[in-house]
């Protein structure tokens, strides 16, 4: 399945979804968005890729192991968790860095979590895509 | 008074360093890691004086202080006396099992079992509180289980190993019932507080009966009553040292411990009485009996070990002054002697490559010292004066002479299990060393020092103790017997009381014994003719019947319910879901319909209309992809729904699913086999079609109702008034999602990647097999 327009489209808009999942990611405290549907619309822009030209290429762009991906977006989200216990909080008590952060507005252990909430979601969508378009 | 934890945590960190310990000095490895049960035997034993006026220590520690589950550690005459064995025979044990198993590959994480083992033995004698004694006890089961499978390539070893397992573990479940119903009567779980109320609360509760059989499970399995005796014969797959510190000495003993310690509480009932002097009687002459049809050493001790823990049971049912000081008094003989010759039948066996008592002979020349320790074990075990064992024996028939009830019948048991003692203790601990030589594997050696000096030891303390009773009458029998009936007891432990009748009985028990030594042979034949007769119905057989029975239910039950067909799985978990939902939905809850119909707008039943419509050619498909492309249809439609009530993140996640999902499903039909329609009978797709409209009903009226019903104070309320002020987020359904619910997510992403790994494995790993994915 090899279309000319499919791919070049492609090329376009790997990166387009890929800012725009970020920047749903970044508003989701406040807007419509989140590191869930983040995640989805990076996978869903990555598998695009991986549909126009192959999986090879849609690897090496991601760049990270998708299981990897995974894995460390699941220890992000614990450890966001873990670090109220330092302060002496129960576990996933939200911590919040006082003073206004560039980009993110403000920057917080939920913020954090929702980081790898994102890593999670893109991780086991194109785990399972991805190997599923391999073979 | 930090000690008494240090003391028990103190195995458990020593044997997580124990392999690299064993890596850094292989050769002194035992030396090395038996120094920390020689300090703690050190450390017990200067309790020994404190203890003998009469003084307890207790020390707590919170743990789950909200539930009543605490380190509560308490050591008194009855501890001490365990700790003692636990640890002294510990360390023995330890130095031995670096000769034994010298240069075996895995003797480090033996080391770690054994220590660990020992570790959560002292947990067991010295918790106050049930739910620490209970967490103990099932860590020596799972210690005793690595233990018993130490040779783990061999098959009997594992099956023997989980044999033990499940008759201990379960019997461990038992117990926690037990001490759980009791800690509900008392008010308190813990056993010093249970003590100070008496028997009283418990006796006249209605579930007197109920606890007194859960805690006999527990106890019994770990004792190896009749009929849970058949795992201990079989964890004689074990490495000697472990058969001789598990099986011989503490671990067997913990059931003996636990009914000496609640004793108070059910003394004086008949059904403890009547449960223990019958089991232990019946224990007591089934083990002897049985211990004389064996040929291999170590099946012949642990047979009479058996014999020997219903000799304790049925001591401690009899509930006298005189039947626990014997109780204790014999416990002590027990570990002594057995403990010596399981090590020198292991150092025989490691000597001369076989264990079986037929091919023994003349062993005294080519390992004295092993002889000589296997010697005077042997003697106690015997009872011959001026051995332990004597003093021991005499204080079982004194006891059986003073026994509430059925005293005949209790001393003639008591005396056959005695006098077969006599001839087990000669066939195992004189015949090897003397006669011809005979001829065995490889020809005999004395091992080591590590493989001699623990027998030795051990088996020099049996004729001290007997040579000076008072001493161990006084410091220990007497603190432990006291502690066992709940009052203080005077003691009379002695080498000689005079000519009475249990010196009578005494003489009988010799002469009869060794009668029974010097017609072995044909006696032991009869013998094993009656017991092979017998067998079929025995409890082993019932143990594999059970077994069976249980993963043949297993496998049914999966037949059943994983048939491998989606369909049949989807009709499960639908109709399950349907029922139990629908009945409280309607039967408890009561469900009404909506007063008023809000006004729909044209645009929103267009868009149902649209999505009736695909769901219905979903259904009447039979085609994948046009299944697939209609079911979009409605997914999509849900997503719009959603953007219409003004739910936009809902909508967002529900139309990128429904997308990757599209894409996931045509990935999968390249590797579908050819459609088939497997609800083909009218009957069939009437079901299908029933369950699919009634989870559809469901979920409508459930939605209906959730409208109506106002929880007080609302839930939704909280998060829009909080969401801003608490989590600092404008977005309520993500501050849901990362914040208020955060921890559900995080469960739900761990869901997620295991789900990824899992799809990856099954594809990968196909693959690999050279499969067709």
């Amino acid at each position: 399945m090899k279309s000319v327009i499919l791919s070049a489209t492609a090329r376009f808009l790997l990166p387009i979804l890929f800012m725009f999942s970020l920047f749903l990611l970044v508003r989701g405290h406040n807007l419509p968005g989140g590191g869930f549907v983040g995640g989805l619309v990076a996978a869903a822009a990555f598998v695009l890729y991986a549909i126009a030209h192959d999986v090879e290429e849609a690897r090496r762009l991601l760049r990270a192991n998708t299981i990897s991906l995974l894995g460390v977006g699941l220890l992000v989200a614990l450890g966001s968790g873990l670090l109220s216990l330092v302060y002496g909080e129960s576990f996933m008590t939200g911590l919040w860095y006082r003073h206004h952060v560039p980009v993110l507005g403000k920057l917080g252990t939920p913020v954090v979590f929702d980081i790898g909430v994102y890593m999670v979601v893109l991780g086991a969508t194109l785990t399972v895509l991805f190997t599923l378009l391999e073979d | 008074m930090t000690g008494l934890l240090t003391a028990v945590l103190s195995g458990f960190v020593l044997a997580l360093v124990a392999p690299w310990v064993h890596r850094l000095a292989p050769r002194r490895s035992g030396w090395l890691l038996a120094s920390l049960p020689f300090v703690l035997t050190v450390y017990f034993v200067s309790y020994v004086g404190p203890l003998a006026h009469g003084d307890t220590f207790r020390t707590a520690f919170a743990w789950v202080p909200f539930l009543g589950i605490n380190l509560t550690f308490l050591l008194d005459g009855l501890s001490l006396l365990f700790c003692l064995l636990i640890t002294g025979i510990g360390t023995l044990v330890v130095i031995y099992s670096g000769g034994y198993l010298a240069g075996h590959p895995q003797l480090g994480r033996f080391y770690a079992y054994i220590l660990m083992f020992m570790a959560s033995m002292l947990g067991v004698v010295l918790s106050d509180n049930a739910i620490a004694l209970f967490v103990f006890w099932e860590l020596t089961s799972l210690s005793s289980f690595f233990l018993i499978g130490f040779y783990h390539e061999r098959e009997e070893s594992r099956v023997a190993a989980l044999q033990a397992l499940l008759v201990t573990g379960l019997g461990g479940l038992a117990l926690m019932a037990g001490l759980l119903l009791m800690g509900r009567i008392y008010g308190s779980l813990e056993l010093t507080q249970m003590m100070a109320q008496g028997g009283g609360p418990l006796q006249s509760s209605p579930l007197f009966l109920p606890i007194l059989f859960l805690v006999l499970a527990g106890a019994f399995t770990k004792s190896a009553q009749f009929p849970f005796h058949i795992w201990l014969p079989n964890a004689m797959e074990a490495p000697a040292p472990v058969s001789t510190y598990l099986h011989a000495a503490t671990m067997v003993k913990a059931g003996i411990y636990l009914m000496a310690r609640v004793n108070p509480l059910f003394l004086g009932s008949e059904a403890w009485f009547w449960m223990l002097v019958g089991a232990g009687t019946v224990t007591m002459l089934l083990g002897a009996y049985l211990a004389m049809v064996q040929s291999d050493l170590k099946r012949m001790l642990a047979y009479s070990t058996v014999s020997a823990l219903g000799t304790l049971t049925l001591l401690l049912g009899m509930g006298t002054t005189r039947a626990a000081e014997a109780a204790m008094a014999y416990l002590l003989v027990h570990g002594l002697y057995k403990g010596t010759l399981f090590l020198t039948a292991g150092a025989v066996d490691h000597g001369t490559g076989t264990r079986d008592v037929n091919e023994l002979g003349g062993l005294r020349q080519a390992m004295p010292i092993t002889a000589l320790a296997a010697g005077l074990a042997a003697l106690s075990m015997a009872g011959i004066p001026p051995f332990f064992g004597f003093i021991g024996k005499e204080a079982i028939y004194v006891a059986a002479l003073g026994s509430p009830t059925a005293q005949g019948l209790v001393t003639a048991a008591a005396l056959i299990a005695n006098l077969l003692f006599v001839a087990i203790g000669l066939m195992v601990g004189i015949r090897p060393f003397f006669g011809a030589l005979r001829e065995t594997p490889h020809p005999p050696h004395e091992g080591s020092v590590d493989l001699w000096v623990g027998p030795l030891i051990l088996g020099t303390l049996g004729l001290i103790a007997g040579l000076a009773p008072g001493v161990l009458g006084h410091d220990f029998v007497l603190r432990a017997a006291s502690a066992v009936l709940g009052r203080t007891v005077e003691t009379h432990l002695s080498l000689w009381h005079g000519w009475n009748t249990a010196v009578a009985l005494s003489l009988v028990t010799f002469a009869a014994g060794l009668t029974v030594f010097a017609i072995r042979e044909p006696l032991g034949r009869i013998m094993g003719a009656v017991a092979r007769a017998l067998g079929p119905v025995g409890p082993a057989r019932g143990y594999f019947h059970l077994l069976d029975g249980t993963l043949g239910l297993a496998r049914a039950v999966t037949r059943v319910f994983q048939s491998g067909y989606l369909n049949r799985y989807l009709l499960f978990v639908l109709f399950t879901t349907v029922g139990l939902a629908g009945y409280t939905l309607f039967f408890r809850a009561g469900f009404a319909w909506p007063k008023e119909i809000l006004g729909v707008r044209f645009y929103e039943a267009g868009l149902v209309a649209v999505m009736l419509v695909a769901a219905l050619a979903a259904v009447r498909s039979r085609n994948r992809l046009a299944t697939v492309i209609a079911l979009g249809v409605v997914g999509y439609g849900v997503g719009l729904i959603f953007l219409f009530f003004g739910a936009p993140d809902l909508a967002m996640t529900q139309i990128l699913v429904e997308t990757l999902t599209v894409i996931l499903f045509v990935l999968v039909f390249f590797r579908m086999p050819k459609f088939v329609v497997l609800s083909r009978s009218a009957g069939m797709r009437f079901l299908d079609a029933s369950i699919a409209l009634a989870s559809g009903g469901l979920m409508t009226a459930l939605v209906l109702t959730a409208v109506k019903v106002q929880w007080k104070p609302s839930i939704a309320s909280y998060f829009s008034e909080n969401s801003l002020s608490l989590a600092k987020g404008h977005n309520i359904v993500n501050v849901i999602l990362v914040d208020f619910r955060g921890f559900d997510t995080l469960g739900e992403i761990t869901v997620l990647s295991v789900a990824g790994v899992g799809v990856y494995g099954l594809l990968k790993l196909r693959a690999r097999k050279g499969e067709a994915p």
